[in-house]
């Protein structure tokens, strides 16, 4: 077998260089209730990033926040629902529990960011996992984009009470969210696979009054 | 519908974030084996229903996940305060208003809040 | 004569733009502005319904949602029947169609009056139960009369054109009710700069401010609105909603608001600019404070034959003159116990028509409107109250004498006045709806003569909602409630400037609710309390002489405020008669409370989107697409939907036929014992553990050991709580020393989560490990049967060999050219291998195989024969073979008990709890039914003696039951008492077709019992 027994966690690159073909999560939705185009009067837009690298990291704030700072350059939001990038915006941590952030990344680069987190955090006590096949982004953007989310979440998605910065784990109609709010025009919506085409189809209704379109 | 403060998130949320759990402060016994079966029975069975202030335990579902304790009158469903794992309630019935405060420097255990 | 009641100018209709409707089958014509109710009056239609018991024509009675008796149906089509839609509220459309909900064969000739006429007399309350009470079976025919008889609107029988939509809103403040006092609150939290969302449920916000007759400024009050909702309207963080009822008022000031967005318009929402908006919106508002301004219901008299067309309660009248400008009538005498209602009379002079007289209780009234009044001419009798109105489908005279002042008798020598329209005016209850909901008790104060609201922490009441009915008082009310609230949120208030109102001298109001009859009021002419439900002050008088003394009693006993306007009319005045007959004051007779919703709501507005294909979430696996286009039948597993089976075309079929389920089942099980099938297994739940005391962990969650489990290993876990009663199960893999990977069942992966949390968070805190969930990252596939290995290496370099890729091992490679994690378990009994890939590649893994596959007869199989082939190897299914009362004892699972593992694991110690040692509990045993094609059905009771004389004791059930292609019998899988200690006797089971089934108890392992298939 290929795991060695002094092992103590055992870390797996589950994405391959070879050109195998991908389906994303919402590539059934896509084909089973269209993408409707954006167009001039489409008040709001809606775009899937998908295939990026996400991972869960556990562990207290102090121990990983000096370990995100060395391997990603950025600091670890120890405020709950904090939400900070990198520079370019290529790179985000989301705080989710005391104990718990999101990280997301771009896509082929979350496994070398795992090893270097393990390898910085060594036998500190902490957890890393993989879940990048599991869930997607969902964007959204336009006027409408805010009372599209209040059809849609409980959370208070005024300004005032969800400014840039800032992400929460929520109720999404009768599934969950991780719901945040990178920049002042863009709304970013993180979504289980497997709950990929009920969000997907509940965003298109409550959509179409503002002639959602969808980027693709 | 509730309007809870969980202690983690540092916020109010709805109470469908949340799920309740049965009653705080049940400690699974150190030692089972040492239990009585009416000791073990009680752990397992027995729960208080008081009609006024009650602790429960949540846990914040569709959120943090953590869980917590909160003090609620189940009259008015009133939410008094509410506090982490391994802390005392400042609100009981005995003290509705609040612990005096040198009561609140009790010792407190984490051992708190499992249900069979 | 089309509207011959309507004036010529006034009002707040466009008489320049003319709608045309019908009612009942006649054409009418009506104004932008109308309400279907002021048009109705204006078109002179004085029977808008049949009374709900006795049948007797009813006319418009009120202007708002306190409205008894036009209710109606609305709707063109089928689709777009709307039963019990309130006249008052609904604002006239072009096409409009309404009928009355009650009538036959219609209402102004109605069969059913008959009964009323004949049985009036002797149909008390409780008449029905009374009557038809024996025999009881009978009921069910009686009931089907009555029903037809009685009963108010219909619901549509075709589906919903419109769709309905909700919105949730956070706000600090909600005023409800935008009047003087809502407006002036709203207005200064505004200037607060506070988030206000006010809310109004007229067609137009303002309220009382748009019909009232006196000025602000010295100009109509209804300026100033407009004034204040220019304001409004500019403000960012004022959220105005007019058409917006609040129905209910739930826990924390969560309040469900219900918008009309489009009813004004059509019966069917319009398309604007190609989209279609929602017909109504519920907004779900949590609130920081709330303020109620709902303002009060008048109250009319109680007096015989007050439900008679043309009798109204006094603002009522007013309304309909001032705001639509229509009068509904042309001689009107007034009955009233107070100085406000003299309005009604006043305007009604000004509308150029006859007041006959005002007929006050007071002895010597001299507020100033009473002034007014008698300076304008118009006589007032004093002391004196209308006893009885005449006139059959409409009021022809009024019975007027004096009254004793504490209104037990009739004193004088009665008069009969000649008046086509009776108004009354018994006082102002305040609109405590929405504070009952709270469960806060209203309270009666003695100088209103009204109850006013209870008021929980964070809720506050202004204006004539707590009885201060003054208009320059409400509206400082309503500012100074406001500022009150905004300290409450922590913020800093300031009073605004209020318009000038001049204050009017009122006298004092009088105690009036039931008039006095010449006759007993058990003997006397019918004076009715609740016109909807036709409950008469007879009948209360009576339910409290049957020893009704509860006022919560005596509404049921009477069915007083029952009915759709939930009594808002009526209430008080039956609260009051119950009092005076029980000799006890209001307060002590107390109020019913009242629950939402306010005002009757559609169902589509509570359910919102959450309908059809957007019900509950559906959630798919990553293979999906290929399900559906290979005819997959789904089951749903929770929220998943799980191919269930795959029905293939019939050979041969010319029309598309295919296989019956259990044809294909056994196609499916026989491929697997014979070649190799596929099974999509992705739903399975996946949690990923990392750290030092996962193991720890791990034995003290798993019944059975965990300490010597090592990287490359899985092994079966069961789970129990801690009553020692089996809730999950699953395998656990060691990926690494301290790195595990825990499957669950479908259904119990987020429950599992949760346990797995609590018992970490409040417990073992001390205990170093962390769970995730990775059930969505991986797309799980298993090949399984005699020919997987063959498959497998076709598109895989790993070593497959027996040897080094042992059953219950996993391993790390590549399949089909993805980074993959294979293991070695088998749910089916046969070799198997279950393929782990990231999900995004599944398609493409899953697509492989079946490129491989043709030749070795691979075959996708679905729930359906997963459930047989692991019960012929009696494998359980938590939650099916398991109820939580099983213990793994009962199961017979022994083996995987750590009986003496060191850590008193999550359910140890109850099992020897003397209920759970006792030797005849129900333990898991195999079925063979006596007859080979019987398939016993899963629930089915057991039993040992068919011959027991009843009652046969039960001695267990089938948990599992199908029919197997390998044995070609039927089998199933049971609890029975000690079962374990049976094996060969024969039990009995009772169908639900009458059959009795002999069956023999034997080992629940059907096929091969060494368990040497799956390790080949």
């Amino acid at each position: 077998m290929s795991n060695t027994a002094a092992e103590k966690v055992r870390t797996f690159d589950t994405r391959t260089q070879a050109k195998i073909p991908v389906e994303s999560p919402l590539a059934y939705s896509y084909r089973r209730s269209g993408a409707p185009a954006p167009t001039a009067k489409s008040r709001v837009v809606l775009r899937e990033r998908p295939f990026l690298g996400h991972l869960v990291l556990r562990g207290g704030a102090i121990v990983l926040d000096e370990a995100v700072r060395e391997v990603l350059g950025i600091p670890l939001p120890g405020e709950p629902q904090g939400l900070v990038h990198d520079a370019d915006g290529q790179r985000s941590i989301q705080w989710i529990s005391p104990d718990e952030w999101l990280v997301i990344v771009p896509g082929g680069e979350e496994f070398a960011l795992e090893n270097r987190l393990r390898a910085v955090l060594g036998d500190a006590h902490f957890a890393i996992s993989n879940v990048s096949g599991g869930q997607t982004l969902v964007e959204l953007t336009g006027e409408a984009a805010r009372e599209l989310l209040m059809k849609s979440v409980i959370y208070d998605v005024h300004p005032s009470h969800f400014p840039v910065g800032k992400g929460v784990t929520t109720v999404f109609a009768k599934a969950t969210v991780i719901l945040r709010r990178p920049t002042e025009t863009r709304w970013e919506l993180v979504v289980r696979r497997s709950f990929a085409d009920y969000t997907y189809r509940w965003l298109l209704d409550a959509g179409e009054e503002y002639g959602i379109g969808v980027e693709r | 519908m509730l309007h809870i403060y969980c202690p983690y998130c540092g916020e109010t949320r709805e109470e469908e974030e949340f799920h309740p759990k049965g009653q705080a402060h049940i400690a699974r016994p150190a030692d089972p084996e040492a239990c009585s079966d009416e000791e073990w029975g009680d752990y397992l069975f027995f729960r208080d229903n008081p009609r006024g202030i009650h602790h429960e335990l949540w846990v914040h579902a569709v959120g943090c996940r953590k869980f917590f304790n909160v003090t609620r009158n189940t009259v008015t469903y009133e939410i008094l305060e509410t506090y982490k794992m391994g802390e005392r309630p400042t609100i009981t019935a005995e003290h509705p208003e609040g612990r005096p405060a040198d009561a609140t420097a009790q010792q407190t255990s984490l051992r708190d809040g499992v249900r069979a | 004569m089309s509207q011959f009641n309507r004036l010529t100018q006034g009002g707040r209709i466009d008489r320049s733009r003319k709608l045309s409707f019908t009612f009942n089958g006649k054409a009418y014509e009506g104004h932008t502005g109308d309400t279907l109710a002021s048009a109705l009056l204006a078109n002179g239609v004085d029977i808008v319904n049949r009374s709900f018991k006795y049948s007797r024509p009813r006319g418009i009675v009120a202007a708002g949602a306190e409205e008894p008796n036009a209710v109606v149906q609305l709707g063109t089509t089928e689709a777009a029947q709307v039963p019990n839609v309130r006249a008052t509220q609904q604002a006239l459309y072009d096409g409009l169609e309404a009928c009355s909900t009650n009538g036959w064969p219609n209402v102004q000739r109605d069969l059913m009056s008959l009964v009323g006429k004949l049985g009036g007399q002797f149909m008390p309350p409780g008449f029905y139960y009374k009557t038809f009470m024996a025999p009881a079976s009978l009921w069910m025919t009686y009931e089907k009369v009555i029903r037809k008889g009685a009963g108010l609107g219909r619901s549509p029988m075709e589906h919903d054109p419109d769709s309905y939509d909700h919105l949730n809103q956070h706000c600090d403040l909600l005023v409800i009710g935008a009047g003087p006092a809502g407006l002036a609150a709203a207005l200064t939290a505004a200037r607060a700069g506070a988030r206000v969302i006010l809310c109004d449920e007229q067609e137009e916000l303002g309220g009382s401010l748009l019909d009232t007759r006196e000025l602000l400024d010295d100009r109509p009050a209804a300026q100033w609105a407009e004034q204040v909702i220019a304001q409004l309207t500019e403000c960012d963080n004022v959220t105005l909603l007019a058409r917006t009822t609040a129905n209910g008022y739930h826990d924390h000031h969560f309040v469900t608001l219900h918008e009309r967005r489009t009813e004004h318009l059509g019966e069917t929402a319009p398309t604007v600019d190609g989209h279609r908006p929602s017909r109504s919106r519920m907004h779900r508002v949590r609130a920081g404070q709330v303020l109620l301004a709902t303002g009060a219901h008048e109250r009319p008299l109680v007096y015989a034959g007050n439900d008679v067309p043309g009798n109204l309660v006094a603002g009522a009248v007013a309304t309909y003159i001032r705001r639509y400008g229509v009068v509904p009538g042309n001689k009107l005498v007034l009955s009233t116990s107070n100085d406000y209602a003299y309005r009604a009379a006043l305007d009604w002079l000004e509308a150029g028509r006859e007041v006959v007289a005002i007929v006050d209780a007071r002895r010597n009234p001299d507020g100033e409107l009473v002034e007014q009044a008698r300076a304008r001419g118009i006589r007032i009798i004093e002391g004196a109250a209308v006893l009885e109105a005449k006139g059959d489908k409409r009021v022809s005279g009024a019975r007027v004498a004096t009254i004793d002042a504490e209104a037990f008798r009739v004193t004088g020598q009665a008069e009969t006045l000649a008046c086509d329209t009776i108004a009354s005016s018994g006082g102002y209850s305040p609109v405590i709806h929405l504070a009952s909901h709270t469960g806060a008790r209203p309270t009666w104060n003695d100088e209103i003569l009204g109850f006013v609201p209870g008021l929980v922490k964070g809720v506050h009441a202004a204006g004539s909602a707590r009885g201060v009915h003054d208009l320059a008082e409400g509206m400082a009310d309503g500012m100074a409630k406001a500022c009150e609230a905004l300290t409450a949120l922590g913020r800093s208030a300031d009073t605004i400037e209020l318009p000038r109102a001049d204050a009017i001298r009122e006298g004092k109001a009088c105690a009036l609710y039931h008039v006095p009859h010449e006759k007993p009021t058990l003997r006397g002419p019918k004076q009715f309390v609740d016109l909807q439900n036709d409950v008469t002050a007879a009948a209360i008088e009576l339910a409290t002489r049957e020893g009704f003394e509860s006022i919560e009693h005596v509404k049921r006993y009477t069915a007083m405020g029952f009915g759709t306007d939930q009594g808002k009319l009526g209430n008080i005045n039956g609260m009051a008669i119950a009092a005076r007959c029980l000799g006890k004051t209001i307060p002590e007779v107390g109020t019913t409370v009242f629950r939402p919703n306010y005002t009757p709501v559609t169902f589509g507005a509570i359910v919102g989107r959450h309908c059809l294909e957007l019900f509950d979430p559906e959630r798919y696996t990553a293979l999906h697409q290929w399900h559906v286009e290979h005819g997959a039948e789904f089951e749903d597993v929770g929220q998943w939907k799980r191919p269930w089976y795959f029905p293939k075309a019939r050979a041969g079929a010319v029309n598309g036929e295919r296989e019956s389920m259990a044809e294909a089942v056994a196609r499916e099980c026989r491929a697997v014992r014979e070649a190799v099938g596929i099974l999509d297994a992705s739903t399975l739940g996946k949690i990923d553990i990392q750290g030092p005391d996962a193991r720890e962990f791990l034995g003290r969650v798993y019944t059975n050991k965990w300490a010597k489990l090592v990287p490359g290993r899985v092994r079966y876990g069961l789970m129990c709580k801690d009553d020692g009663m089996v809730f999950d199960d699953g395998t656990t893999s060691c990926l690494g020393e301290n790195h595990f990977l825990m499957t669950t069942t479908t259904g119990g992966a987020a429950t599992v989560l949760e346990w797995l949390e609590i018992w970490h968070q409040t417990e073992w805190p001390e205990l170093e490990v962390y769970f995730n969930s990775v059930t969505d990252h991986w797309a799980t596939m298993t090949i399984t049967g005699p020919e997987a290995r063959k498959l497998l290496a076709e598109i895989t370099d790993m070593d497959l060999d027996r040897e080094s890729f042992k059953f219950m091992d996993w391993r790390e490679g590549v399949v089909a050219g993805v980074p993959a994690r294979v293991f070695r378990i088998s749910f089916t009994g046969e070799l198997a291998f279950e393929i782990n890939v990231q999900a995004n590649y599944a398609l493409h893994v899953w697509e492989t195989l079946f490129a491989h596959g043709d030749k070795y007869g691979l075959t996708p199989y679905g729930t359906e024969t997963m459930h047989v082939l692991r019960a012929e190897k009696g494998f359980i299914i938590a939650g099916q073979d398991t109820d939580g009362s099983v213990t793994p004892e009962d199961l017979g699972m022994q083996w995987a008990i750590g009986y003496d593992k060191p850590f008193s694991w999550i359910g140890k110690r109850a099992l020897s709890r003397p209920d759970t040692a006792r030797s005849d509990r129900k333990q898991l045993v195999g079925l063979r039914p006596k007859d080979p094609q019987v398939v016993l059905e899963e629930g089915a009771q057991i039993v040992f003696d068919p011959h027991h004389a009843i009652p046969m004791p039960m001695v267990g059930h089938v948990t599992s039951s199908y029919y197997s292609p390998t044995l070609d019998s039927g089998f199933a899988l049971a609890v029975v008492k000690g079962g374990q200690q049976k094996m060969g006797e024969s039990v009995y089971l009772s169908m639900a077709d009458g059959q009795v089934h002999e069956a023999e108890i034997v080992s629940p392992i059907f096929v091969d019992p060494k368990g040497e298939r799956q390790n080949v």
